[in-house]
């Protein structure tokens, strides 16, 4: 079916062909999209066979205990797995990161102790090969604890610094990986043996290192090659045909979750670029809807099938199995058409097409300019699936800068082929309050974190005096976050390279290191009742605080009151500020989250009893949001509190869940699209920066939760990310289901 | 004061005065997209004289209960939300009878026609005198909902009469401005297929009446009755099944040309 001897047909000219710029290939050629759904396509029968396939060995995967098979014996590399094929006859689109469906594979760079253990717990055992290796050699894990001092590990194993990348891959990282399609291999390796001889004159630091890594590249790209030619693929020079700017896409995408299992691995922004080539097969008569569709839809079923080994902890933190393979889609270009193609539609289209899954997490970027036909079938597929999540365009346009991004992880913008992030997990800023209410001792241990912390003596907490202590605790957790960071990723580039990755992004590109904060919520509510109620701190014998007891109502976060509102902001404002104060590993701009993921049960379960009258134990509510059941005025002062917050202070993102029943959203299907619609222009107009949506009755998640066995597909949205019900254990199911679901009476 | 498991009658004219900027409000709801078109801002007033056996918010019939909101805080909390009203939504001004307060809401939706807000009214139609007049001359869209159009069954299942329900809906539709009427679907209480058939009868030729809304009859306030201490009388009644409200909206179809299940 490759037709290798075509012509590439003329294609509008410009900066991209002289030097490495997708972005200006993408702005010059693409065909901007102003209609309806009417002319997708179903799936094509081999499309179907194909899928069936894959439910079958995730069925199987499922019932051996979440993992399908482990190989033990190799390190699992760009070349390191033949090629792997579901069925070899129907595959349009080829590729799988070991020789077996669901296989998964070996990264131990980022630790090899954290390997082991995620074997072992499937009851195998590392070949003794591999575990030799790390005899003479050194992992992520090993060499950032060789660096940390003990006021870190007494941080981290204290719970204020969690879920630090400091034993796994960080992840986060896009590569830009449709310069694959547009250049091919050679082109792309010409061009970094320019940006390597342009390194010389005196080797400071930076540079020796810059040579180093841009070597490494250089490496990965023949690699791919390799890759690709055991595929019976010629990736040394660009594709020609949209079949082909697909594949290679994605072998590009597959190198990279062959080489790194990072936490979150996102494909970037694939969906326009590949447009381009579809129209013009379409045009010439090359291929039908049909078969476009029938690209896309295999390509997603392969990034559904990419797995990673890991650690049932990590499980349990995260929930499910995720894997982050976020696509962005939509979006408005600066000079004012828009992103959306129908290609945007095509990759929507695959929740149908293959049914609601969270994988790829589809993150559409949403600009109160997009096409009305755009806006209505994303608020239907929302509607349909619960699949998508949204964020606004608009704002991270204008406050980052540019309008080529894709979306690491859950909700950080990342300029794409420009800028990297370096991730930073998250400090538990509930912790951080309790230890300035305990004159700097861990809540639960009583052991001594902070110096200079003055005891407070009253039965009742005084704002001031909390203010003033929890500010001296910011600044401190402050300066041990970000000493940590730098550890973390100056080791991470040292031991575990993402050489793959960067292969495909420009040679000193700029960073981000994306620290984030969990609880703020619980803040706001915490700082708010000690300053519109009373609070009384019931201490045990030991003098740390055990429990509160809040006397008189208070303002709460989500009822868009302002009193409580702006105590939210100025902290995140304040401890923004505190971490921009830090000088950071390879100059990274510094940025913060608000986000949890699925972690907030976690984070809750290790927190003792806060001063807003949340119990010790209980659960945070995810990211952004309001803490469960406190918002009482309905969703839109809910939604009101959040976009509140201020995206300037925190532009690794704002992540905030809404879950509602198709009911609340409207009486018919017609009023419901309208009404989401309506939503989504409303709180991205009022500056919100990302939105979840769940649109899910409450039976479906009562019965999902007695009967999984039925429910295979149903996915459900958490705070940045979607994860499939059925794979969430059961205290997080109940969690969601407790979760305010904002129906009305 | 309770009797037969039902709150007493009460007087209602302190509702009304005329000097008040205050208003009577049991709750408000931020995303309202069951009461008018479009999303909207609920406010739900304290206070009505129907005694409906099914009534979701019995906690708003007395008219000494709720807190009080001074309409520009009501404003201003419109004004935060507006951009979620869109080209179609707005406040909705539903109850407890709103009519009840009638001169104090004619200052609220003067005011929300200042700031470019719609206005909906939601009511039983329990009066109408020149006060009454004058708000739904400021009522974008009057909701009016009918309960039952024999006076002998409404009486049974409000505790009063519907006389005025229809002088409501003589009054709106002599001044040209639109409605849509709202029936609560009751099995065994409002379901008579010849009251359904007189209904549309005596509403076919209203010209105002753009839209017909059946609310199927739903349990979900029992709980409310009990913790006030009346008696829920409609434990048995379960709620319409599919086949009753398609044949109540079928019914209905016969009559008008814009029928809804709501
Ligand atoms: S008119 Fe409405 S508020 Fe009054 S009793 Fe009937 S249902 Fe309840």
């Amino acid at each position: 079916m490759l037709n290798l001897s075509r012509e590439v047909l003329a294609l509008r000219e410009g900066d991209w062909n002289k030097r490495i710029d997708v972005r200006d290939f993408v702005t010059l050629n693409v065909t901007p999209y102003y209609g309806d759904a009417s002319f997708l396509a179903g799936a094509t029968e081999r499309t179907k066979q194909l899928w069936q396939i894959c439910i079958a060995a995730m069925k199987e995967e499922r019932e051996r205990n979440g993992c399908r098979a482990i190989d033990t014996e190799t390190i699992s590399g760009i070349t390191s797995h033949g090629p792997g094929y579901i069925n070899k006859e129907l595959e349009v689109i080829m590729g799988l990161q070991t020789d077996e469906l669901l296989k998964r594979a070996m990264k131990p760079f980022g630790g090899i102790r954290v390997v082991e253990g995620a074997v072992a717990e499937k009851g195998q055992q590392v070949t003794q090969r591999v575990k030799e290796i790390f005899d003479y050699t050194k992992d992520h894990n090993n060499a950032v604890f060789a660096a940390y001092d003990e006021e870190i590990r007494n941080y981290r194993s204290q719970g204020i610094l969690t879920g630090l990348p400091d034993n796994y891959a960080r992840g986060r990282i896009i590569g830009d990986y449709r310069r694959l399609a547009l250049y091919g291999i050679d082109r792309l390796i010409e061009a970094k043996e320019e940006d390597k001889r342009l390194v010389d004159g005196e080797m400071t630091e930076h540079k020796i290192r810059l040579r180093e890594e841009i070597t490494d590249q250089i490496i990965a790209l023949k690699d791919i090659r390799k890759m690709g030619s055991m595929y019976g693929l010629d990736l040394s020079r660009p594709a020609q045909n949209a079949r082909e700017a697909v594949q290679w896409v994605y072998m590009a995408y597959l190198a990279a979750v062959k080489e790194q299992d990072g936490a979150a691995m996102s494909l970037g922004n694939v969906s326009s670029f590949l447009d381009v080539y579809i129209e013009r097969d379409l045009a010439e008569g090359f291929i039908t809807e049909e078969e476009a569709q029938e690209f896309i839809d295999q390509f997603v079923m392969k990034l559904r099938m990419v797995r990673h080994l890991r650690p049932e902890a990590y499980d349990e933190i995260f929930g499910g199995d995720p894997t982050w393979v976020t696509e962005a889609i939509g979006g408005q270009f600066a000079d004012g058409r828009t992103k959306v193609t129908k290609t945007s539609f095509r990759f929507l289209q695959t929740l149908y097409n293959l049914g609601p899954s969270p994988e790829p997490n589809l993150t559409v970027l949403w600009s109160q300019d997009l096409p009305e036909g755009f806006k209505e079938f994303c608020a239907q597929v929302s509607i349909d699936t619960s699949s998508i999540q949204y964020e606004n365009d608009d704002l991270m346009r204008l406050v980052r800068g540019s309008d080529d991004y894709g979306i690491a992880c859950c909700v950080s913008y990342q300029e794409l082929g420009k800028r990297i992030q370096f991730f930073g997990a998250r400090v538990n800023l509930p912790k951080t309050l309790l230890m300035a209410l305990n004159e700097g001792r861990e809540e639960n241990a009583g052991a001594k974190l902070l110096e200079n912390i003055p005891s407070l003596e009253g039965e009742y907490l005084n704002y001031e005096e909390v203010m003033t202590n929890f500010k001296k605790s910011m600044v401190e957790v402050a300066r041990v976050y970000s000493k940590t960071m730098n550890i973390i990723h100056y080791m991470h580039d040292k031991y575990y390279y993402e050489k793959a990755q960067l292969a495909f992004v420009d040679s000193d590109p700029g960073i981000d290191m994306a620290y984030g904060i969990a609880g703020i919520s619980i803040i706001a509510d915490s700082l708010s009742a000690i300053k519109y109620g009373k609070v009384k701190a019931i201490r045990n014998e030991k003098g740390l605080t055990v429990d509160f007891k809040v006397e008189g109502d208070y303002p709460k976060f989500g009822n868009d009151d302002e009193r409580v509102d702006s105590i939210a902001r100025e902290i995140t404002k304040f401890f923004s500020e505190e971490l921009a104060k830090h000088k950071c590993y390879k100059n990274a701009f510094s940025t913060l989250s608000l986000l949890t993921i699925t972690s907030n049960v976690m984070y809750g379960k290790k927190t003792g009893a806060t001063p807003d009258g949340r119990k010790a134990g209980e659960a945070f509510a995810p990211g952004a949001n309001p803490m469960h059941g406190r918002d009482e005025h309905g969703a839109i002062a809910s939604l009101n509190s959040v976009a509140k917050l201020d995206y300037r202070d925190a532009q690794d993102g704002i992540s905030n869940t809404f879950s509602i029943v198709p009911k609340s959203l409207g009486s018919d299907r017609e009023d419901q699209t309208d009404n989401l619609v309506g939503l989504l222009d409303a709180y991205f107009r009022l500056n919100g920066h990302h939105l979840n949506v769940n649109v899910l009755n409450r039976e479906t998640l009562m019965d999902a939760y007695e009967h999984p066995e039925n429910y295979p597909q149903l996915t459900i949205r958490v705070s940045g990310y979607a994860v499939n019900f059925i794979r969430l254990s059961k205290a997080h199911q109940l969690e969601v289901i407790a979760r305010t679901f904002h129906e009305r009476m | 004061m309770i009797k037969d498991g039902l709150l007493v009658a009460q007087k209602v004219e302190q509702l009304n005065s005329e000097a008040s900027n205050r208003l009577r409000v049991h709750s408000i709801e931020t995303f309202g997209t069951h009461d008018g078109p479009g999303i909207r801002m609920v406010v739900f007033v304290q206070g009505c004289q129907f005694r409906c056996l099914y009534c979701a918010n019995p906690d708003t019939m007395d008219v000494k209960g709720g807190h009080f909101l001074e309409i520009e805080e009501l404003v201003e909390r419109a004004i935060k939300q507006r951009s979620y009203f869109g080209k179609k939504g707005g406040v909705t001004v539903s109850g407890g009878e709103p009519l009840l307060q009638r001169s104090i809401l004619k200052k609220l939706f003067n005011r929300l026609h200042e700031e470019g807000v719609n206005t909906v009214l939601d009511s039983n139609g329990r009066l109408i005198d020149q006060q009454a007049k004058d708000l739904l001359e400021v009522t974008d869209l009057l909701m009016l909902d009918v309960k039952h159009f024999n006076n002998e069954w409404h009486k049974k299942l409000t505790g009063l009469s519907n006389v005025n329900t229809f002088k409501v809906a003589e009054h709106r539709e002599s001044t040209g401005k639109p409605m849509w009427l709202r029936y609560v679907l009751v099995p065994g209480w409002s379901d008579q297929e010849e009251h359904l058939h007189e209904l549309g009868n005596h509403f076919k030729d209203y010209k105002t009446i753009e839209r017909v809304e059946i609310l199927p009859y739903h349990q979900l306030g029992v709980h409310k009755w009990e913790a006030l201490g009346m008696e829920y009388k409609l434990k048995d009644v379960s709620p319409p099944d599919a086949q009753k409200v398609e044949k109540t909206a079928s019914i209905f179809m016969s009559y008008f040309k814009d029928v809804r299940v709501n």
